[in-house]
């Protein structure tokens, strides 16, 4: 592939953001909330001044959830996008967040449909050191890639990484898989149930230049091509435990606590047991740990994660012409492959 | 008067809470681990009972399970009759005054430590329900001077209006462990580490009073608690500001008149109005969203403590 030729893709008309998918990451509550009240002003002196509307969806993704202040209700939400999950039998005693799933599937998809958004932005926080990721099932989207740089460019003292998980399409499992596009951004640290303001802000100033890069590459915009480094998922490490009991029985050692992308080598401190050993990386090839400590991860048995770190190279991209739309609107999943 | 000696029973029977709030995983931590292996918490002459209060929220991994079991040790509800039809914790409440009260009569344990975590950034902190409880006094000084240079506070909260009915007070001397920060559900080395230290000072006070020490009169500084400061809200009553960046993690900081305070969604800043300097704590505590409470105010203060001895 060469670099500067430049690859028409598919516009994005229409574009989702979701903040509580997780009932207690708060900075995504509260700024689709404040977006939301903004839209509803916008739309008013729209309506006065006949413009077009915005075709930025807002969207409260667990309600239920966001009352009780509580990750989930009855199961995680954020795991039930699977093709399986969502065409499926249901039951009367489905899971709340097996019905929401559904409907949320109906309101941004189907799922793997032309009619499906174009983009889906779900907001996360965390309780790791993290900063703020992008967190996708494909390390060669190139909208979420150069959208990624894009952020990179204009918040250049924000940490700043873009995570890979592969996972295939038939086995996608999180609300963002709904879109025709989609990336979670998660940024921490953060206490669930409690709102940072400097991690509010930096959400809030993320998500304005991911909506400002889709209104210029609406209006066709050339984004020169380039790199980004992509960390991609290898493997989870769990907390040692009790055989009978299964309660964790050592705790991230303090010098890998926040210490998320920083290279973890073999037979570095991992955890430190209550008895005060520490145990230590078995593996054999140095990897970035991230979600190190990270609260919901507990019952997941994942007490870290381990990723490569890879450098991506990114072809220019501009928005289709009308002439060049008519194929693709069959075979939008296509562009991937060049 | 400081010219007096207290004395004071043998602090025979104490007991080390954890899971009051089951998310807070300092104490669950190492109150199971104290379960299991209670060797590090054996004094002579003290009985040391490590205790899971609230064992529903904990497996739960959730604050409380019906109602907030520390606020929940108030006369009405320990006397409350009802049985099964009452809400968990006002049960749980009734058993632990069982067990280690009755609140307010002689049979009471001695000394209860309740161990928490915050998200707030308060370090290590001891918390006081009386500025007259003299053995208190001595052992908070005890552990300030142990863990010197590391830093270790005192909050009163003597307060008439926020002063609540802890699982603790069932005993004669309540002593609040709280160490942050720390997110709910988490366990930080750290933060564990230190909680178990603050633990071991304690013990080793209980057990030098127990033999006989006298300690001399002495003087501590303290946070007495002041006043709650709410989030600002809209009409519907939804929170229209954060907690300001320079806010933020300044626990134990001066909060002067015109610092910024709380920053809206949209950007702007709101000062503090308060007529002097003020000393805010439990900045940005993720349980007290449901309690109207941004922060607490506290002011300076230094207490004095008599002279005690074992009777």
């Amino acid at each position: 592939m060469e670099v500067d030729q430049v690859v028409p893709l598919p516009r994005l008309p229409r574009v989702a953001v979701c903040g509580g998918t997780h009932g207690n990451e708060l900075s995504g509550v509260y700024l689709v909330r404040e977006l939301l009240k903004l839209q509803r002003e916008v739309m008013k002196k729209e309506q006065e001044e006949d413009l077009k509307p915005a075709s930025v969806l807002l969207v409260l993704s667990n309600p239920r959830a966001m009352q009780q202040c509580r990750r989930y209700v009855d199961t995680d939400l954020n795991r039930c996008f699977t093709h399986a999950t969502l065409n499926g039998p249901l039951s009367d005693m489905a899971p709340y967040e097996i019905i929401r799933s559904r409907e949320l599937n109906a309101l941004l998809g189907p799922k793997g449909s032309p009619a499906a958004v174009d983009l889906v932005c779900d907001l996360h926080n965390t309780t790791a050191n993290m900063g703020l990721c992008f967190i996708a099932y494909s390390d060669c989207d190139w909208i979420c890639l150069h959208i990624f740089r894009h952020l990179q460019r204009e918040m250049p003292d924000t940490p700043m990484r873009f995570l890979h998980f592969d996972v295939s399409n038939k086995e996608s499992y999180s609300l963002d898989s709904v879109g025709k596009h989609g990336f979670a951004m998660e940024i921490g640290p953060q206490p669930h149930g409690v709102v940072r303001s400097n991690i509010y802000t930096a959400m809030k100033v993320g998500v304005q230049h991911m909506l400002d890069w889709v209104r210029l590459f609406n209006s066709g915009n050339v984004f020169e091509g380039g790199f980004v480094d992509v960390f991609t998922m290898v493997k989870h490490i769990d907390y040692p435990r009790d055989s009978e009991t299964r309660n964790i029985t050592a705790a991230i050692h303090p010098c890998l606590q926040d210490r998320d992308f920083c290279l973890l080598h073999p037979e570095d401190p991992l955890f430190q047991t209550f008895s005060g050993e520490t145990v230590r990386y078995k593996g054999t090839e140095p990897l970035y740990p991230f979600f190190i400590n990270e609260c919901a991860y507990y019952e997941k048995g994942i007490a870290l994660s381990l990723a490569r770190k890879r450098r991506v190279t990114i072809p220019a991209i501009r928005v289709q012409t009308e002439q060049e739309q008519q194929p693709n609107e069959q075979g939008f999943a296509s562009e991937e492959e060049e | 008067s400081t010219l007096c000696t207290v004395t004071a029973t043998q602090a025979r029977r104490v007991a080390i809470f954890g899971g009051t709030h089951g998310n807070e995983m300092s104490g669950v931590t190492l109150v199971n681990l104290w379960t299991k292996n209670g060797a590090e918490i054996q004094r002579k002459a003290v009985e040391a009972v490590p205790f899971i209060t609230n064992p529903k929220a904990v497996e739960k991994c959730t604050r409380y399970v019906d109602t907030d079991l520390n606020r929940a040790f108030t006369p009405e509800n320990l006397s409350a009759p009802g049985g099964n039809n009452l809400p968990y914790e006002v049960l749980r409440a009734q058993e632990i005054n069982r067990i280690f009260g009755p609140k307010g009569s002689p049979e009471a344990y001695d000394v209860i430590f309740d161990l928490h975590n915050t998200t707030s950034n308060m370090g290590c902190t001891l918390i006081l329900e009386s500025s007259k409880d003299y053995f208190n006094l001595q052992m908070m000084n005890y552990i300030k001077k142990a863990m010197a240079p590391a830093s270790c506070l005192v909050l009163l909260n003597e307060h008439p209006l926020l002063k609540y009915s802890t699982s603790r007070s069932v005993a004669k001397h309540p002593v609040g462990l709280e160490v942050g920060p720390q997110p709910q559900g988490v366990l930080r080395s750290n933060i564990f580490e230190a909680m178990r230290v603050i633990l071991k000072h304690a013990l080793d006070f209980i057990e030098l009073f127990n033999e006989g020490v006298e300690f001399p009169p002495c003087t501590v500084e303290v946070f007495r608690v002041l006043e709650r400061i709410d989030y600002p809200r809209d009409a519907n009553g939804n929170i229209i500001a954060m907690v300001h960046p320079n806010l933020q993690d300044c626990d134990w900081e001066p909060l002067n008149p015109g610092d910024p305070m709380f920053q809206t969604f949209d950007g702007k800043t709101i000062h503090y109005q308060g007529s002097g300097t003020v000393y805010p704590t439990f900045i940005n505590e993720a349980a007290y969203y449901e309690k109207q409470q941004a922060f607490i105010t506290t002011r300076r203060e230094t207490l004095v403590a008599s002279a005690i001895k074992k009777a």
